[in-house]
């Protein structure tokens, strides 16, 4: 069966280049008969050590050794790209949703077209195109919303009538489309090839690349990588890299400390066929038509088509099982939908003679997004994997931010949606990968919508006032595991189907959140905001104020019982987390941050704060549940629960102080919302939070209290022009270049992380600028929403893209928040950004390609803080988490 | 390998070549596919002039599939069918029309639980009938013996005339039920009987509204079943009753009965010309008697009783528990030569025909083949105006020296139930001319057991297209999906004789053109089928093999 592979594989010239591989090469051919002479011994010690020969490790090799690294040894526990990567289709498509993938194909793309050219290795690049279909006007809505994407980027993309696809393909049955996307740019390659040539490249640099090599687990002294454990001897190493593939899971677990790589592998069938009568043309566009679930490219003059079933088959769930591998057999029952699919696009097909159902098994992670990056428990432990069946796509891109990754200590992009610290332990449960997987492979060819919620692994973290909000109607999002609210749909009105409710337009929660934040304005919401990463940073002595001082970038030496705003910042000044920190006593400080920085600021702060048992850091996460009590009469509420005087004499706001509410002590009271809006945040302990809970709605009643979710809370905060850290905020973005100089103290008498880079950017100015952008001529009700990631053009030159939006119920308009940059219009080099430069242009936001006129502004409305209590204490671009 | 099966019988259109324009109501429809399932001739029972009362057109379809029609008559007979099928659009039924056609006479009865446990041998019985010919020709019936143990189902094909397919479908379980009581039972009834005492009853039946009773003939009736179980009390052997003996003697004593009632007729002109209906049509039999884990079938004519048989490795068999009485029995062949002078040995079986015109060659009633020919001339003469004026009745079937020709005695083959008897199939000719007995096994089998045991399909080395693959495939989906729609395992049958194409799973096009035929040409493309699905308790089957052992 595996024959036919030959032909992929079939050149092997590139050996004979490389007397090493030469000498591989004879050892091999001699296993067969009686004499096996050994094959290279491994080295004792590496720099780096590599675990896996697909498209991934090879790729990493490459651009390590590109970078200046040389001593690194390549393990592959079979044959180089023998695996997933020799099966898979090699289709290279830059069609992404999310920005930083789309720079990752686009960058592979680039890379395989000269790889051939640079290592001599051919690598079957073909530049075909490709030719996404719609059958449906949602379908191209989401399609043109990647035309914009890819159009701002530069690389070619244009949207398609059918009749256009008719003539770029000539057996397409186009009655059933509406329209297209062509990318005439995308390739075809041989994707083993593609490995291979990488991995020649790699071993001219001097990688050492050893095949039959297994690792059987990685070795750990003092939560660093010390070596790697092979069926064929030990090698020292200072970085371990997990490539691998399908079994990176296991591999992480193999080890004393194991390392979750939260992902599962499914199967994943393809058809190839012989050639056609007259064969198809080599250069013929990749068809890709998600409403038919499948892709189409030629195949040595036949056609190569598989596709993402509604039903995968999730495999290897209880790990690797020989059995399994040796049954991976062609189900063609299982495929009969996509098949049904080929032939309804390509009916001529019919008579077109089948050669093979290749099983092919692929990755796929919790969110659809690949895994990369650093261990947030093991240093030096990298991971790259999890394509999603894009591996190809991403090979050469991933592996680049990986190299550099490794040796400049971050990419050259935010990597944050592909970082492995997103994810925690809870992700690893097999059964919570399998049933996700399950869900996320047909996701591939979803249409998607803005807010869609995952459906499996639900209610693992939850409030304890879980079943009482559900009970009143909650509906819900998660995050990071945890249950949270979005909307309360109010008794006796029904909201559409889940599947119905998929809209790129006005959404039917719509007068729902608008009557919460109305409520939120006029009277007081609670929120159950319990999913906040919560830490308790203690010390003896000053260790705790003097490491958080030196860690954080305002000043945190303020009396206690204060709430700082600041922000957690790298070398280069940018946001590694945006927390609120209370200071409880002297010596021990209250943190929170956004839920799904539980993992990675845990790391962040974990390598970075001296390990000395005088200084503790605690995740009390599980230990409070938290009330958001948003609105002019929270301070009604809460003063009648507590007998204590909240006037803003006694309680001004940024304020922390640990009071009773009803029967109930020891609640830290902190006067922020994180909305801009007044009110308060309850942490309560979570045996007390049911009894406060009914407190707060039975005094509350009568102050017209009701519930609300964090859709209201978005509106809120996005209409005041918060940022939020993950969304709008990453690791390149500075305080300066998003409006927050007030929460830095650069002269707060020591040294702290991005002083300097803060200095320089003080001084020379910022080269992109957070915007508030108020639409203008959008109709709320027959236009397309916004959503984030839409192109920004200013004056008609597009200067940057949204990160997040929202209707605001209070200017009855759409905000869109975004970074503003200014290229020279000639040379396209980054200019520094002036607020004269924000101030003086007119501004058009690109939604799916339709371009509506926006208004730009630096500072929020004033008007929407008409309840503010003091001028000065307002929590002007205070932050927000989502 | 791709495991296509074909179990196709082979095409009508290429053993009679009939040009496509010729059915203007399938025309556009392959005719090929149509006509796979089409049997060689339908009317075969009797392949003489049919009915009483007949249109000029049934008398037309008769004649073509007369033995010695010629192809000049053949032709026609499709020139005067033009008329009939004159609608040129193409109609579909909708899967719910069909739907309801085809369960519109299903009946399930399930074995009734004491204490929460069915000690019965048999869990229940699905059974369904699918009319082709107006009226339909089949009856079927089921009933629990109440004064002995064990439950009766039988399957009856009609020809010439429903009247003695009904008649036997009436009265055939009171003759078993009676021949098996015990004699103080007999006494007992009779005493009953003699002192105008309520009656114990003998048998609860489990019929479909459909299924009806002569009320008229009822009297009649009891009176002929009174004079036999009479004769059994005076009989008194004393010995206990064999299953096997009274199965015999039931049914030719019910034959007899039927035969000696047309002879003395009755005085009410309506029974009495019903009786010589009954007489002059003819009926198979195939009857099941099941007590524990002996099952008796006793079989008249060509309905066909089958076991289901679950192997160890979960795959289905048939065991054939019946054997057909026709021209294709050798044994049936020389039983009727050795039953005639040698002088006849060449007119009893002409083109696999009884006397060149009766396809069973065991049958109740049908006393054209068992009167002499003074009888049946005399009882015509004397009978009403109908019957004088019939041609058929009239004809006396050639080479007609030595009658009887026929005979209602049955064959019965006793089996014990092993627990790996699943099911048993009663099912009249018009089931098995369309299914093999091994796909019938598989698919009763899989659907009882709701476990599709679907090879998985591997290409390998040989030659297949995207569009037979394709095919095949939504094939094998619409197999799994049709087993859902049905409740009942012989509608679940039916639907798969009727609708099954060449890759031996359902095609809802098929079945609906199948359906929709209009009356005049359904009995051409299909017989009347019937069907009983009995279900056997394994777990009683099996107690019962250990308690034996």
């Amino acid at each position: 069966a595996a024959g036919m592979f030959l032909r992929l594989l079939s050149d092997v010239r590139w050996r004979a280049a490389n007397p090493k591989w030469r000498r591989m090469t004879c050892s091999r051919r001699s296993t067969s008969s009686t004499a096996e002479p050994h094959p290279v011994s491994l080295p004792a010690q590496a720099q780096v050590v590599i675990c896996g020969g697909g498209i991934m490790g090879t790729s990493v090799a490459y651009h390590l050794s590109k970078m200046g690294w040389k001593d690194i040894v390549l393990l592959e526990q079979g044959r180089l790209a023998a695996g997933t990567t020799r099966f898979c289709a090699g289709i290279v498509s830059t069609a992404r949703h999310v920005s930083v993938e789309l720079k990752m194909a686009d960058y592979s793309n680039k890379l395989y077209q000269q790889l051939e050219q640079e290592t001599g290795v051919k690598t079957g690049y073909v530049k075909t195109g490709s030719i996404s279909l719609a059958q449906t006007q949602d379908r191209l809505i989401s399609l043109k919303r990647i035309a914009s994407s890819l159009n701002v980027m530069g690389i070619p993309c244009e949207i398609i009538t059918p009749k256009q696809v008719a003539q770029l393909h000539p057996l397409i049955n186009i009655h059933d489309l509406v329209g297209a996307m062509y990318v005439p740019e995308d390739a075809l390659v041989s994707s083993a090839n593609v490995s291979l040539a990488l991995a020649t490249a790699a071993s001219r640099n001097g990688v050492q690349i050893h095949e039959r090599t297994s690792v059987s687990h990685v070795s750990v002294q003092k939560g660093r990588v010390t070596g790697v454990e092979t069926d064929r001897g030990q090698i020292q190493c200072q970085y371990f890299v997990n490539c691998a593939g399908q079994w990176a899971y296991e591999l992480g677990h193999s080890g004393e400390e194991p390392v979750n790589i939260p992902l599962h592998a499914c199967e994943h069938f393809y058809l190839l066929t012989h050639p056609l009568k007259e064969p198809l043309a080599s250069n013929l566009p990749t068809i890709v038509d998600p409403d038919g679930r499948i892709y189409i490219r030629n195949w040595q003059g036949g056609i190569l088509s598989g596709g993402f079933e509604k039903n995968p088959k999730p495999l290897f769930t209880e790990g690797r099982n020989q059995l399994e591998i040796q049954n991976l057999q062609e189900d063609w029952d299982h495929f009969e939908p996509l098949l049904s699919a080929l032939l309804r696009r390509m009916p001529d097909l019919e008579a077109l003679q089948i050669m093979q159902l290749v099983n092919c098994p692929e990755s796929f992670t919790p969110d659809m997004r690949c895994i990369m990056g650093e261990s947030p428990t093991v240093r030096g432990y990298f991971v790259l994997a999890g394509m999603n069946s894009a591996g190809i796509s991403y090979g050469g891109g991933a592996g680049k931010y990986l190299a550099e990754w490794m040796v400049n200590g971050y990419p050259s992009e935010n990597v944050w949606p592909l970082d492995l610290k997103r994810f925690g332990t809870l992700q690893s449960s097999r059964t919570f990968l399998r049933h996700r997987v399950m869900e996320v492979m047909p996701l591939m060819c979803d249409l998607k919508v803005p807010r869609w919620d995952f459906q499996t692994g639900r209610q693992l973290r939850t409030s304890p006032l879980y079943d009482r909000l559900d009970a009143q109607g909650a509906r819900w999002m998660e995050k990071h595991g945890f249950e949270r609210v979005k909307y309360f749909v109010p008794p006796g009105k029904d909201l559409l189907d889940l599947d119905q409710s998929k809209t790129f337009y006005k959404p039917d929660w719509f007068d729902i959140v608008g009557s919460e934040v109305k409520c939120c304005k006029e009277a007081v919401c609670v929120i159950d905001m319990s999913s906040f990463t919560k830490f308790e940073i203690s010390s003896t002595g000053d260790q705790a104020l003097e490491n958080l001082q030196y860690l954080f970038s305002n000043d945190l030496d303020v009396p206690v019982g204060h709430v700082v705003h600041t922000g957690m910042l790298n070398e280069k000044g940018g946001y590694e987390n945006d927390c609120s920190i209370a200071r409880l006593s002297k010596r021990s400080f209250f943190m929170i941050s956004p839920t799904d920085q539980q993992v990675h600021c845990w790391a962040w702060l974990k390598n970075r704060l001296p390990n000395d048992s005088t200084l503790t850091m605690e995740d009390v996460t599980w230990k409070y549940t938290a009330l958001n009590l948003i609105g002019p009469r929270a301070v009604d509420v809460l003063s009648e629960l507590s007998y204590a005087p909240i006037t803003p004499e006694h309680f001004p706001s940024l304020f922390c102080k640990e009071m009773s509410v009803g029967y109930a002590n020891g609640i830290r009271v902190m006067s922020i919302t994180h909305t801009g809006e007044p009110g308060f945040m309850l942490y309560i302990p979570i045996e007390y939070a049911l009894h406060v809970y009914n407190e707060v709605m039975n005094m509350g009643q009568k102050y017209g209290i009701r519930n609300a979710g964090y859709y209201a809370l978005r509106s809120l905060r996005i209409e005041k022009f918060f940022a939020f850290w993950g969304q709008d905020l990453d690791a390149f973005t500075t305080p300066m270049e998003c409006g927050r100089e007030f929460q830095v103290k650069l002269e707060k008498g020591m040294q702290f992380v991005g002083q300097e880079a803060l200095l320089e950017q003080k001084q020379n100015g910022v080269y992109k600028r957070f915007t508030m952008f108020i639409l203008e001529d959008h109709d709320t009700d027959m236009d397309l929403w916004p959503w984030w990631g839409e192109p920004i053009f200013r004056n008609g030159r597009y200067v940057g893209k949204t990160t997040s939006s929202a209707y605001s119920y209070t200017l009855e308009r759409h905000v869109c928040l975004g970074f503003v940059q200014h290229f020279d219009e000639k040379t396209g080099e980054e200019l520094v950004v002036t607020t004269d430069f924000i101030n003086q242009g007119e501004y058009e936001i690109d939604i799916a390609g339709q371009r509506f006129q926006a208004k730009a502004k630096l500072y929020p409305f004033s008007s929407l803080f008409t309840h503010r209590r003091r001028k000065d204490e307002v929590e002007l671009s205070g932050y927000q988490r989502e | 390998a791709i495991p296509v099966r074909s179990s196709r019988l082979p095409l009508l259109s290429d053993a009679m070549p009939a040009p496509a324009h010729l059915f203007p109501l399938i025309r556009n429809c392959e005719i090929s596919r149509i006509c796979s399932t089409v049997c060689y001739c339908h009317h075969k029972h009797l392949c003489c002039l049919s009915h009483f009362a007949h249109s000029h057109f049934r008398y037309a379809s008769q004649k073509r599939f007369v033995a010695l029609h010629r192809p000049k008559e053949n032709f026609n007979y499709f020139i005067h069918t033009r008329d009939y099928a004159s609608t040129p659009q193409r109609f579909y039924l909708t899967p719910p029309q069909v739907n309801s056609i085809l369960k519109a006479n299903e009946y399930s009865f399930k074995v009734p639980e004491f204490d929460g446990k069915n000690v019965s041998s048999v869990l229940g019985f699905d059974s369904n009938q699918l009319p082709a010919n107006a009226p339909i020709e089949d009856r079927r019936s089921a009933a629990t013996c109440l004064q002995t143990r064990g439950m009766l189902l039988g399957v009856f094909d009609g020809h010439a005339g429903c009247a003695c397919a009904q008649a036997v479908s009436e009265r055939l379980f009171y003759y078993i039920a009676v021949s098996l009581l015990p004699h103080e039972t007999l006494l007992e009834i009779e005493n009953a009987v003699e002192s105008g005492r309520a009656l114990l009853p003998i048998l609860q039946w489990h019929k479909h509204p459909n299924d009806y009773f002569s009320k008229e003939a009822s009297k009649l009736y009891f009176n002929s079943l009174r004079t036999y179980w009479q004769e059994l009390i005076d009989l008194n052997s004393g010995e206990t009753t064999d299953v096997k003996e009274a199965l015999i003697n039931a049914f030719k004593r019910l034959d007899n009965d039927i035969s000696l009632e047309a002879q003395v007729g009755d005085p009410n002109s309506f029974l009495n010309y019903l009786v010589l209906r009954v007489a002059f049509s003819g009926a198979t039999a195939c009857v099941a008697h099941v007590d524990g884990v002996d099952l008796h079938i006793a079989n008249t004519g060509d309905s066909r009783a089958m076991l289901g048989v679950q192997e160890e490795d979960g795959s289905w068999s048939a065991v054939n528990l019946s054997y057909d009485h026709n021209a294709q029995n050798e044994h049936e062949v020389e039983r009727v030569k050795m039953e005639h002078p040698k002088s006849e040995e060449k007119s009893l079986v002409k083109q696999d025909r009884l006397l060149g015109l009766l396809m069973p060659f065991r049958a109740f009633g049908d006393v054209k083949f068992k009167w002499s020919i003074e009888l049946q001339k005399r009882v015509v003469e004397s009978g009403p105006d109908q019957l004088n004026d019939n041609e058929y009745t009239k004809f006396i079937p050639p080479n007609y020296h030595t009658p009887p020709y026929l005979t209602a005695e049955p064959e019965v083959i006793h089996h014990k139930l092993r627990p790996q008897d699943k099911f048993l199939v009663l099912a009249t000719d018009g089931l098995w001319e369309t299914m093999h007995r091994q796909d019938v096994a598989r698919i009763v089998g899989e659907y009882l057991t709701g476990v599709h045991h679907q090879q998985p399909i591997a290409v390998g080395g040989y030659k297949v297209t995207l569009g037979q693959m394709h095919g095949l495939l939504t094939e094998r989906r619409a197999r799994i999906s049709s087993v859902f729609e049905d409740q009942n395992a012989a509608t679940h049958l039916i639907r798969h004789a009727v609708g099954n194409n060449e890759f031996g799973t359902v095609d809802h096009e098929r079945l609906s053109k199948m359906l929709s035929l209009p009356e005049e040409l359904a009995r051409m493309y299909r017989d009347d089928i019937t069907i009983i699905v009995v279900q056997f308790n394994s777990h009683v089957i099996g107690a019962c093999q250990n308690e034996e052992l």
